[in-house]
Parts: C-alpha cells; structure tokens; sequence
C-alpha cells in the first residue's frame, strides 16, 4: 500500500484513542437553541422569521442575498422567542435567531426528497447544496455551492474528500467514515456530477485504517472513487498539503484550489451533501468530539446545530475537575471559549476541556535559532524570522518573509521549545498586510 | 459547572515537550562520553578542569544577571554546555585560573554583551578559547601524553608531546612517528581534553542527531569536505593525502558535531547549514594543509559563524506555492 505524505509538519500526542471507538450517539435536543447569523465565511444572513413565529424542523430561517453566504435553517420545531446578539465561538457577539424547542420535531414541508444524481443536472445540485445551507464542515466554514461553482476558465479535474482529521483528540470525521460510507460516497459523487468528472478521491490519514478498509469496501461497489491513504502527520488535512498530496500540484502562493484543478470537502460536507439530495434536510446537524483530560465521558455525538456547548459536556458526564481551557475545534487550531452558552455551529467539530496542567502557560523564554520551526512549517517559510519581524510590527519584512503565505497551522509554536507564540504573531502581521493589500 | 475563568489564548492550545533545559540536558549528555574519555586518559585533572570552567561560566551567567537586574537563567543549562564545551577545547595541563577568566569571557562578553541565550553571533567557548589561545599561547599548548601522571596544582613542569596534526605538520617534534588510526579513533593521544576520542564524540554526536537536538547537515557537510580537500591536496601531490588521519585527529568531530552545530551562530535554513559544513570544511582543510596553526577547526567555525546571517537571508527555501498558476 502506498502512504503519500508532505514536507515538514509534526506528530502530536494524538489522544484520539478516547473516542475513536465510541459510536456516534444522537445528542437530545436542548429547550432553546441558538442560530447565529453568520456561521460561515461570507456576508451575515439576514432573518426570514419574526420573534413570535412558528418554525419547524429545516425550515429555512435566515438568507442572505450575497453570493458568497449560505442560509440558516431551524434544526428543531418550535418558536422564535428572541432575535439579539449572541455570544458566538468566535468571541463576539452575532445576531442571532433563539427558537424555543417544541419538542415534536415538526419537518417543514420544504423538506422532500430531490431526485436522484443520475436526473440531477449540475446546476440543480448545486442550487440543492446551497438552498441546505451546507458549509465547510471542518471547520472554515467556507460555503460549499461557491466551491462547487468555480470561474469559468478554470476547469476542476480532482474533487478530493478531506477525511484526513489530522488534528489531536478529533475523531468527529473518523466516526463518519465508519457509520456513514455510503453516504460520503454519495456526496462525492453528486460533486463528480457536477464537474462533470468519472474520478475522486478520499484521503485518509493511515491511523484510521478501520475507516479506510470501510470506505474501500464501499468504493470498490463504484467506479473510479480512489481512497488515498495518508501518513499520519499533522497537518495532512490542510488543504493545500492535501491537494499537494494527491495532484501533486502546489496551489500558488495567494491562490485558490481552483487554480489548480482541485475541490476539497470534508467528509460530513459529503454527507450533508447527500442528505440533502436524497431526503431534502438541510445542513441542521453535525458530528461534535467531546473530548480533552477534563471530560469525563469523552464521547461523539450527532448535535442539533444552535446546541449550547454546555448540553454536550452535560451529557458527557460533567468534568472530572474543573477545566482550565475549552476549545471548539482541535487544539492545534481550536478557539478558545470564554463561556459555555456558546451554541454548536456548522464548523464545530470538536469540544475540549482541558485541565490546568494541559494547557499551563509557560513564560516564553528568548528565541535559540534552533530552526526546529523551519523544519516544521509545512509551507517551506522560515517562522524563526517571520514572528521576529511580525513582533517587531516591521511588516515590510514580515511581508518579504511571506507572512501572507502562512496557512496558521501552528506546527512552529507546537515544536517551539522556546514556548514562543510564533503563529500569534505571524497571524497578526498576516492579517494587517492582508488588509494592506486589500487597501491598495 | 464552571467557576473559575476559563484560559482564553491563540492556538495552538498543546505544545511539546521539548523545552530549552530539555535540549541543552541532551547537549550534556551528549557530552559526557567525551567528558569520561577525557578523564580516562588525561586522568582526574581533566575532571578538575571541566568543573572550573562549567562552575565559572555558571557564576558568570548568574553574576551577570544579578548585576543588570535580569531574570536570572541558570537553570536552562546552557552556561553548563559552554562551561564543558570551552574545558574540553582546553589541555588538560592548563593552570586552573585560566578556565575562570575564560568561561567569564565567554560568557559576558560573548553571550551576554551581544544579548544573551539565542544573540551570541559566535559561539561562546570557541570564542573564548581564541581568546585564550592569543593571551597564553604557552600554556594552551602544553599537551601531555595520555596516562602521564599530573599533579592537580602547577603544571609548569610536565614533559609535553605534540598533537597527531603538529606531527604530519611537521611544525614541531620532528622525528615523532606519526599515530595509529586506532588510537587516534579512540582518543589514545595527545591534544585537548575533549577533542581526542573519536569514538566517544561520535557516540554523543549521534545521540544528539537521534534526538533531533542537531540535524546531519553540519556535522556530515563539515567532515566529507575535510575528507575530500585533504585527500585531493596530499603532500606527494593531487589525491595522495590521507583523508582519515585528517577526520579522526584534532578537533574535527568535536567542532562539526558539538561546536559548529551551536544554534545562536549557525544558519537555520536547511541549504545554509549545508554552506556552513562546507565552508567550515574547506577553511579547516586550508587552515591544516597550508597554515600557520595545525589545527583550524576553531577559526573555521568561528569566521563561518560571522557569514551566517548573510547566510540564512540568501538560502531561504522556496516557499510552498512558489511556482506559476497553471493558466
């Protein structure tokens, strides 16, 4: 078996063993949900009911009429009790639609099935994916239909399924590849349909071996689906590594998958894909790792999006002592939180608490030039001076030494012995010289 | 569920385990098979040496630190690594005040003056021991036979030998034959306290590769060029030299994999460590070959250690999407 791999990354404690064998479970709907209005990358979306309404399970409450955006939709029955700002998981707040859970889960009529993809043309499909609401489910968030609708003058030759799940403690798309293959795969070939292409490809990190014999097996009953096994390094899911991985080609600096040819989507995109094609529910739920050393029951579970991250930890048996840090996502590229209200969006494919010891700050000590962070940065850059001159807030430097190009994985701050928080101010320079070039 | 605050920071949320103290600990125990090597054969004022100057170049951190109301950074170990490194670039006859003055040397006007732990633009015991090199010349280059008894005092009366490079240099003790590979491999000969045993340097050199404290590059670069310059430009004329006497005698293996390797002053772009083993090679191979010393292993590093900022700007590596849009 050939195991392809990257230049450069690093191997953390991956800790996955606390849930990498616990089936998903359903999570109970809470009393009240929270939508924020922007749970992508994009324009807000602006609220299609009133505080008072009626809604019911997929309906769609909230749209946009940006492009680049993508609607929200209820994932319980029930009715609008408030529309306010709302602690969000970026840390601020978002306006937000709160639905007082009924109970009865009442599907909205909308909800029907929408053909099969043989009678789908492409254009249908990805008017289906986008009237679902689905994003990016690994957590950028980025909405899928604008994926699926490139510039004309370039043509997508590889749609690549992102199953990689390099991050530590997330098993959410490891337990999906387990229990839903065939509607990864159904997904996967909605989007060949859509460019029109009779070949695509599934990477998977080679610690999921289970997962990568479960979906060749269903594979093999296709044609032309090509499972790529991974070496287990992190951050293989990055999109430009994968794309790397498999293509071979390397996404220009500045540039998109599709000036290379490729389209990457998470596996639960795939799945939200095919659910909303074969049975017409929207993007209402997704697949959350409750894990870290302060949980007591690490568990994945398959949550009602607008879910308080309290209720998951709840059902996970409380904290075995009290947690220092929560992140939503993984710990190398998580968000901190501030505050367990925070409601469970598209992008939210892990909580962790960690316990003081995990997350103790250590002072930063001076910077040693070991070059460790040079080995480690899987975009080729050489951290060691970006972050000085990022600290230094030189952005002329920081730009000559491509802080623009730095895809924020964290690889140099997590090999640093120095403990220095290099992506910090990488991310920093990076964002300012971004806007600068924006201004221009 | 939640009383206290909860920590709020940048990602990444874990880091490794590997911390400044983690790697300069590996650093010393790389060392130690050199260090017991040495006190085998020059016997237990090697030991004495050491301790001094590990002791002085301690103090001068910790004395420094106090006085400019710095925190105070002994216990990372890395005035440890100089201290060892600067006695095993001494002989082992050296009277005992000299180590002092250069471990406060290295340590205050090579590391701190430039700013400290990760500024030093040389590496802090070979600066140190040109340093001395240049005040004491003498006793600098009193060495002993291996297994010659010392008294732990004054060492003023000792017989001296030459080193196996002054030999086939011919610069002094003329007459002498020159020593076996075997010895020379393990350290049976004269020359300073922690440069003679080929093996035991070896042994820590590669620790420190395994442990990814040090990557190949130098230490591989370094030695393959002195090997290919010595053999190429022999005495009895093109390819006649004799590239292993070159490797297993002086200070190769100890500067290429312990002293060249020194992170402050060394590049860190993968082609810049490669330019630094090379040139730290051919300047040791001229140095040796047609220099006025028989020994450049120090001044190698040293002059290298000065190109390495010009080094690491112009061998950046080509970043990840450094190509043209497939248009």
């Amino acid at each position: 078996m050939k195991i392809l791999t990257f230049k450069g990354g690093i191997h953390p404690k991956y800790n996955k063993h606390l849930t990498e064998k616990i089936p998903i479970t359903d999570l109970k709907a809470p009393e009240k949900l929270i939508f924020p209005l922007q749970q992508h990358i994009g324009a807000p979306c602006e609220p299609l009911v009133a505080v008072g309404d009626e809604v019911k399970l997929g309906q769609k409450i909230a749209d946009s009429k940006a492009y680049v955006s993508a609607p929200i939709h209820a994932s319980v029955s029930g009715k609008v009790v408030a529309i306010e700002p709302y602690l969000a998981p970026n840390g601020t707040k978002v306006m937000s639609i709160i639905v007082q859970n009924d109970g009865q889960d009442t599907v909205h009529e909308s909800v029907v099935p929408k053909g099969d993809i043989a009678s789908l043309t492409p254009q249908k499909i990805i008017e289906i994916v986008r009237e679902a609401g689905i994003v990016g489910m690994g957590g950028a968030g980025f909405p899928t239909h604008v994926k699926l609708s490139p510039p004309p003058d370039k043509k997508i030759e590889y749609v690549i399924v992102n199953g990689a799940e390099c991050e530590p403690y997330l098993t959410s798309d490891h337990r999906v590849m387990l229990e839903s293959p065939e509607e990864i795969i159904y997904g996967l070939k909605a989007m060949m349909k859509v460019f029109g292409l009779n070949k695509g490809y599934i990477g998977i990190e080679d610690n999921k071996m289970d997962a990568i014999q479960k979906l060749k097996e269903y594979a093999d009953k296709e044609k032309g689906i090509e499972i790529v096994v991974l070496k287990t390094k992190y951050p293989q899911g990055a999109e430009k590594q994968l794309i790397k991985v498999i293509t071979g080609r390397e996404v220009p600096s500045g540039g998109l998958p599709a000036d290379v040819g490729a389209i990457v989507n998470n596996v639960d995109t795939c799945v939200s894909i095919a659910r909303a094609i074969k049975t017409g529910m929207p993007l209402i739920r997704r697949i959350v790792t409750v894990s870290g050393s302060a949980v007591r029951n690490p568990a994945n579970y398959a949550v009602r999006i607008g879910t308080p991250f309290k209720v998951l930890f709840e059902q996970s048996g409380g904290f075995v002592e009290e947690p220092a840090k929560i992140v939503m996502g993984g710990p190398m590229m998580g968000i901190a939180q501030f505050s367990l209200d925070v409601p469970v969006v598209k992008g939210t494919s892990g909580l962790l608490a960690f316990t003081a010891k995990e997350v103790e700050l250590q002072p930063e000590k001076p910077c040693i030039r070991c070059g460790k962070c040079v080995e480690a940065c899987p975009m080729n850059l050489l951290p060691v001076y970006m972050s000085a001159y990022a600290g230094n807030k030189d952005l002329e430097k920081a730009e000559a030494y491509n802080c623009a190009d730095c895809v924020e994985c964290g690889s140099c701050s997590y090999v640093c012995p120095s403990k220095r928080h290099l992506v910090q101010y990488i991310r920093e320079a990076k964002q300012l010289i971004l806007a600068q070039r924006k201004a221009k | 569920m939640i009383n206290n605050r909860l920590v709020v920071s940048s990602s990444p949320h874990v880091r490794s385990d590997e911390t400044i103290s983690s790697i300069m600990f590996d650093v010393v125990l790389a060392l130690c098979p050199a260090l017991i090597a040495g006190a085998y054969y020059f016997g237990i004022r090697a030991l004495l040496v050491t301790a001094v100057s590990v002791i002085s170049c301690v103090a001068a951190e910790y004395i420094w630190q106090k006085l400019t109301k710095r925190s105070v950074t002994i216990n990372d170990w890395s005035a440890v690594v100089t201290g060892i490194l600067l006695a095993f670039n001494l002989p082992v006859t050296i009277p005992l005040w000299m180590p002092v003055i250069g471990g406060f040397f290295a340590i205050i006007v090579v590391k701190q003056f430039f700013g400290g732990l990760g500024q030093n633009f040389m590496n802090p015991a070979l600066a140190a021991r040109a340093f001395m090199l240049a005040s004491w010349p003498v006793d600098m280059t009193r060495w002993v036979e291996p297994f010659t008894k010392l008294p732990l005092g004054n060492t003023a009366d000792v017989v001296s030998t030459a080193t196996p490079l002054a030999i086939i240099k011919g610069t002094e003790a003329v007459g002498q034959v020159s020593v076996s590979y075997l010895d020379l491999f393990m350290g049976n000969i004269g020359g300073c306290i922690g440069e003679t045993s080929v093996i035991m340097l070896l042994l820590g050199g590669l620790y420190l590769i395994y442990k990814k404290v040090i990557s190949w590059r130098i230490p591989v670069t370094f030695i393959a060029t002195v090997a290919v310059f010595t053999f190429v430009f022999g005495k009895d004329g093109l390819f006649t030299g004799d590239p292993l006497y070159h490797i297993l005698s002086g200070g190769l293996i100890l500067g290429a994999f312990f002293m060249a390797t020194d992170y402050a002053s060394s590049p860190v772009t993968p082609k810049g460590q490669i330019i630094m083993g090379i040139g730290c090679g051919l300047i040791t191979s001229i140095i040796r070959l047609y220099g006025g010393y028989p020994e450049g292993v120090s001044y190698s590093i040293l002059i290298m250690n000065v190109a390495t900022p010009l080094i690491d700007r112009y061998t950046a590596p080509v970043k990840f999407g450094e190509v043209k849009s497939r248009a």
